[in-house]
């Protein structure tokens, strides 16, 4: 067959169906613009990628968490007919080491296996099914041995190793922040309150699994189109790994099927780089099915936290100290940066004057911890918030006036000793909560709940950073062209995952630049054609590629009125104005198609790009520069309370949230609609996170490999849902919006827990909130209550 | 093995193997990736198409259960150059973040409203139930379903608006 290429690169799409004819207006609920291409079925995905003459490439997995490599034997699989090849570790060039800070994930497993999911070896073949049949017959020889599988076991002397070249043994990252004199704040409370929490292990399930398209072209260029959050850095890290030159190395990231963290960093890049290597020209697709995604991708981190929180009689708190233990599993992925993120937003949104926090990542032979939405902050937002509810409950307050009490306010230090000089809507937050009819009517509610029913209202108070932190550049470089043929064609730096950036981007440059939908064009991120914007990640999106793409998109505006007043002899471009797809002369009424305007105007002049970079924080905090360069502190934070009512039934133990209401600071708001998509998704994620998901692992060895054993929410298990803004304008925001990507995931877990503890005068410390969990939590409430004595 | 049957409103006949999954006759074979396949295993709902107006899981169903049946993926879900009221209504409304559940979720919405004209937003999580979405927390879906039913324009897309 004809081994044709084509260009994979993404269509530059420019139909966006019934956005067609409304003006882009900032502030109004547009229909997405995305969302045409997909719900017709025409968007091409990253898993859509095939092209004729296609080879298929599949991974053998190791199957054991901890094992010395000793031999493969692939001639068997390599024999089979329609194997294409079989690949090992030998058949890689480069370092074979993957990793967004620490670089020690193989592509290919060389030396040891370190968890169950590692890949052993790649196969090339015809058909997907062929690849299947090989891999059965690839023998691999294990030396097998003794896994670290729990976190604290990791610690011990003698702990066998994961990985021996790193310095501080099984932990990957450990840190320390401490603000005042915890040791003797902690003697003048007159109240403390203490805990432990666990919180589970939890699959992102994306929709479309891991997946992506390569090939290597004619003049020996390797082109991967993927799934990806991360298309500039996978560049970097696939070149390392397979020992090639970046600039050889095209990604083209698609409008990816969820992602949530999942795809932040390297999935299926390097290994179809290097089955692209092996085709001889032809297309690969590699494309992991649910239960391989589940297996080898990245999880949010199991947690083990132990807080002690004390305060004042009348409730000001004066004391936190706080132990953070992460289970990162075998490689580092961005399970440092998780667990510091952690460290920062540990004390949450409260001023706390002696702070005592210490945190760990530890090396385990569990499966791989990495980003997931909420980033180490869904963890200790759900300890804190549960520790305000049992210091509000022995201290006998209302435990939003707990709350209130010791929510931070703009120009406060904040519990990781950041002096809050961005816009702080908390208070805002709590006394929109604390007038809503959730709020004030659920002694009412609670008091008619039918028979063996018993009902609870909790409440959570939440902060969110956004951005890298002080040291690594939160960056993006926005592109924008007026093409030949007189549209607007904007180049997105920052993958849309989901999250509607994309539509936001077109809004934003619509808006300035006086232009209809139709007149408009979306390139999504390619390493060739887009610029590095950095990653869709840290809520950070449309808050620093937006602040790069208004003045782009103001300087291409100016040139092209410049430009327009010469052809016309006008005094300037102040009487000049850009309306749907013309210039117009103000002064005479006459008008300049852009396709016209374009072909005056050299290609040099018809781009305009423009970098920013997201401010940081200034306090000389006192943790060291380990911690400093894994993200702490942050400058900007987004804030929101949440209110959780829900149901328990005394004879199953089963939680149902029947309401759920969020009042979110994030900002200024430049599409209504994709904010509360943005708050609800996050708020069904935490609903799932609090009450059904868990990945269990045996041995290091995962037990719910699939969706019907790993439950995360459908549309009967999430209530209805409110959401509010409070709308506080961010001087440092495109049109003074901040990050609302994450922050609503954080929510629902303390929310709901405080709403079961309310409900059943017990709390459950650890998660997810099972039936099995909260009856046996009952019937000791129940034997309590009966009373031995 | 030759297999016959309506696709799309079009006859078409292929030549597959009996037991290939219809979900990859549908993506490889006949270039309609609209229809899309996240698990595999009937719990996601994804690969959704409508077997005889029916929603039916493609994952599941192999060729050969093709024959003389009338099928319809998301690609000619459009009549006449025009989107369906679902359609409209996911778009118009935000019930579309990621899109990758999209297409089934718009399916398995046409069958529920088919069944039931005038669902209550219980009856339309129920019946939606089976198609997961990671994204919306499903109240814009429910709403766009909701919208459509209360307009019942789900029958008469290309009568009334034409007339």
């Amino acid at each position: 067959m004809k081994n044709e290429k084509h260009d994979p690169a993404t269509e530059d799409r420019s139909d966006f169906g019934p956005l067609k004819g409304r003006s882009l207006e900032i502030g109004i609920s547009l229909p997405r613009a995305d969302a045409y291409g997909k719900v017709t079925g025409r968007e091409r995905y990253a898993a859509d990628y095939y092209g004729s003459d296609l080879v298929w490439a599949a991974v053998k997995r190791a199957g054991v968490p901890h094992a010395r490599l000793k031999s493969i034997a692939t001639e068997t699989a390599t024999a089979l007919p329609g194997v294409l090849g079989v690949l090992t570790y030998a058949d890689v060039s480069g370092s074979n080491r993957q990793g967004v800070v620490r670089k020690d994930q193989p592509v290919l497993v060389n030396d040891k296996v370190r968890h169950a999911g590692d890949a052993v070896a790649l196969v090339l073949a015809e058909t997907r099914e062929t690849a299947r049949k090989a891999m059965d017959l690839i023998t691999v020889d294990l030396e097998v041995l003794t896994p670290v599988l729990d976190q604290e076991d990791a610690l011990l002397d003698g702990a066998p190793l994961v990985n021996e070249d790193h310095a501080d043994g099984n932990t990957l990252l450990k840190g320390e922040f401490r603000q005042g004199d915890p040791l003797a704040a902690a003697e003048a409370c007159d109240v403390v309150v203490e805990a432990v929490f666990e919180t589970p292990r939890v699959e992102h399930a994306y929709l479309e699994t891991e997946v992506g398209w390569a090939q290597v072209s004619d003049s020996g260029n390797l082109v991967i189109v993927v799934s990806t959050q991360t298309p500039f850095r996978d560049r970097m890290e696939v070149a390392e790994a397979l020992g090639l030159e970046a600039n050889n190395i095209r990604i083209i990231a698609p409008y990816a099927g969820g992602a949530f963290g999942g795809k932040d960093g390297v999935t299926v890049q390097s290994l179809l780089g290097l089955a692209a290597m092996h085709a001889r020209g032809r297309p690969v697709k590699m494309w992991w099915d649910r239960e391989e995604s589940i297996i080898a991708g990245t999880k949010r981190h199991a947690s083990k936290m132990h807080y002690r929180v004390g305060a004042k009689s009348d409730g000001t708190l004066h004391f936190l100290d706080a132990g953070l233990s992460f289970d990162t599993g075998p490689y580092d992925h961005l399970g440092g940066v998780v667990m510091t993120l952690a460290l920062e937003h540990g004390g949450s949104c409260y001023r706390i004057p002696n702070v005592g926090l210490r945190g760990r990542a530890v090396y385990t032979n569990n499966p791989i911890g990495g980003a997931f939405r909420g980033f180490g902050v869904a963890q200790v937002t759900g300890a804190m918030e549960q520790m305000m509810d049992l210091l509000a409950s022995r201290l006998d307050m209302d435990p939003l006036a707990l709350r209130l009490k010791n929510a931070v306010r703009r120009g406060d230090k904040n519990a990781a000793g950041v002096t809050l000089v961005h816009s702080t809507g908390l208070v805002e937050c709590l006394e929109r909560v604390s007038r809503h009819p959730m709020w004030t009517g659920r002694s009412l509610w609670k008091q008619s709940a039918g028979p063996f029913t018993r009902r609870g209202v909790g409440i959570a108070a939440l902060m969110h950073g956004s951005g890298y932190g002080p040291l690594v550049p939160d960056v993006a470089n926005a592109k924008v062209e007026l093409t030949p043929e007189g549209t607007i064609r904007i180049y997105s730096g920052v993958v849309d995952m989901g999250q509607g950036n994309a539509a936001t981007n077109l809004q934003i440059a619509g808006s300035i630049l006086g232009q209809r939908a139709e007149q408009m064009e979306l390139v999504q991120p390619d390493t060739d054609r887009t610029l590095p914007s950095g990653s869709a990640s840290a809520s950070r999106c449309t808050y620093t590629f937006g602040n790069a793409l208004i003045p782009a998109a103001k300087s291409l505006k100016l040139r092209m009125l410049q430009r327009a007043a010469d052809l016309v002899m006008a005094r300037g471009p102040e009487e000049m104005a850009l309306i749907p797809g013309r210039v117009r002369n103000m002064a005479t009424g006459t008008d300049i198609p852009l396709a016209r305007l374009a072909q005056f105007m050299d290609a040099s002049e018809r781009i305009a790009t423009h970098r920013f970079r997201a401010p940081t924080a200034k306090d000389p905090v006192a943790v060291d520069e380990q911690i400093r360069l894994h993200g702490f502190p942050h400058t900007l934070y987004s804030y929101a309370a949440h209110v959780a009512c829900v149901e328990v039934d005394e004879l199953t133990g089963r939680v149902d949230v029947t309401r759920y209401l969020a009042v979110s600071d994030c900002g200024k708001i430049i599409n209504p609609q994709i904010y509360e998509q943005q708050v609800q998704g996050g708020i069904a994620q935490g609903i799932g996170y609090a009450l059904s998901e868990e990945i269990v692992v045996d041995q290091g060895i995962i037990k719910t490999p699939d969706l019907s054993t790993f439950i995360i929410p459908t549309a009967v298990d999430v209530p209805p849902m409110e959401s509010h803004a409070v709308e506080i304008h961010e001087d440092t925001g495109p049109y003074g919006l901040k990050g609302v990507g994450e922050i609503a995931t954080n929510g629902p877990l303390p929310a709901i827990a405080n709403a079961v503890a309310d409900a059943c005068g017990v709390r459950v410390f650890t998660n997810p909130l099972t039936p099995e969990r909260v009856l046996e939590a009952l019937s000791r409430a129940h034997s309590h209550d009966g009373g031995s004595a | 093995m030759k297999i016959s049957f309506v696709l799309n409103g079009e006859p078409v006949e292929i030549d597959t193997q009996p037991d290939r999954r219809v979900v990859d006759v549908l993506r490889e074979e006949l270039g309609l990736t609209g229809t899309k396949e996240s698990c595999g295993s009937g719990d996601c709902g994804a690969c959704t198409i409508l077997v005889d107006g029916e929603s039916r899981l493609s994952c599941l169903m192999l060729a050969a259960q093709l024959q003389a049946r009338e099928i319809h993926t998301i690609e000619g879900f459009e009549q006449l150059g025009r989107l369906h009221p679902i359609q409209e209504a996911f778009v118009e409304i935000g019930a579309v973040q990621c899109g990758f559940c999209t297409p089934g979720m718009t399916l398995a919405a046409a069958d529920l409203l088919n069944r039931i004209p005038t669902p209550t937003r219980d009856e339309i999580r129920a019946g939606l139930a089976g198609n997961l979405c990671r994204c919306t927390g499903y109240q814009k879906i429910v709403d766009a379903v909701e919208s459509v039913a209360a307009r019942g324009r789900h029958e008469a897309h290309s009568t009334e608006e034409d007339r």
